[in-house]
């Protein structure tokens, strides 16, 4: 059951108007339990402050503004400059008011639990 | 410049983005089924056919006149992962990220992250001062800061005309 589907990425296509920033889509790691989602996304060169993660209806962004180049000269390059962006569609068993996150060395972690009701319990007989 | 290897980063713009994305998804599923063997998993970055060659972090070279700075992305290390040294003008870097046990119950939905082995092998463009090297790590990038050694500064030459 696909309970966590990637959105087409809107701004990747030749044809994108130049105001649009292009945005490369960071890697991740999607583990599910029976308590929920952990959502890993590789962000190098991300800090707290250039994270956006925003959740409208059940569609989750994030979005990672990276540190500025260093001002001195460039000799060569590998990296890739732009931000990164990643758009998820979330399965409603998902609690998105217990969504939680945090970010340590350029790692962003999801915490996505599911809904009680959800979860497989069982049933008491009397 | 001495590459273990060489690869060309894609760019946003390419027109093949699209179908670089389909064999890249195709690779993650090859990955998905064979990483075990391999220990290493495809991404979505055009780095994802790594089948047999372990991650290649991407690595920058900047200069100003007094040091030369070399930066990797190397995210979600611990700085006790990382090794550095140096030998006879080229910098390497390596180390490896462990794949993380499935705990019991959770199951793996989506495994794009790199796992394993890393080692990157620069050839710096001059010569540098091997016991004033320093490095950081933040934000999952490694920093390595080479101070230059004396004769590889810019100087001036004055002309005298006689």
């Amino acid at each position: 059951m696909n309970a966590v589907a990637q959105k087409e990425e809107r701004s990747v296509r030749p044809e994108a108007a130049p105001q649009e920033r292009p945005y490369v889509s960071p890697n991740v790691n999607i583990i599910e339990s029976k308590d929920g989602y952990t959502l890993e996304a590789e962000m190098p060169g991300v800090a707290k402050d250039g994270l956006d993660i925003s959740l409208e209806e059940n569609v989750l962004t994030i979005t990672g503004r990276r540190q500025p180049d260093p001002s001195v000269n460039l000799l060569y390059r590998e990296s890739n400059p732009v931000d990164y962006r990643r758009v998820f569609e979330l399965d409603p068993s998902i609690e998105s008011a217990r969504i939680s996150a945090q970010i340590e060395q350029g790692i962003l972690t999801l915490t996505l639990p599911k809904a009680e009701k959800v979860k497989p319990r069982r049933i008491e007989v009397n | 410049m001495t590459l273990t290897r060489w690869q060309r980063p894609e760019s946003s713009f390419s027109p093949f983005r699209r179908v670089a994305s389909l064999r890249d998804e195709v690779d993650s599923l090859f990955n998905l089924a064979f990483g075990r063997l391999t220990g290493t998993n495809g991404g979505e970055n055009g780095r994802g056919s790594q089948l047999l060659e372990g991650w290649f972090p991407a690595v920058d070279v900047y200069e100003d006149k007094d040091n030369l700075l070399v930066k990797a992305e190397l995210p979600g290390l611990k700085k006790e992962d990382i090794e550095i040294s140096l030998h006879e003008g080229f910098l390497t870097l390596s180390g490896e990220r462990k794949q993380e046990q499935a705990r019991e119950g959770a199951e793996v939905y989506r495994s794009e992250r790199w796992a394993g082995r890393f080692h990157r092998t620069i050839s710096l463009p001059c010569r540098v001062e091997a016991d004033k090297i320093q490095a950081t790590y933040n934000e999952g990038v490694l920093a390595v800061t080479l101070p230059k050694a004396e004769e590889a500064k810019p100087k001036q030459i004055q002309i005298t005309v006689k």
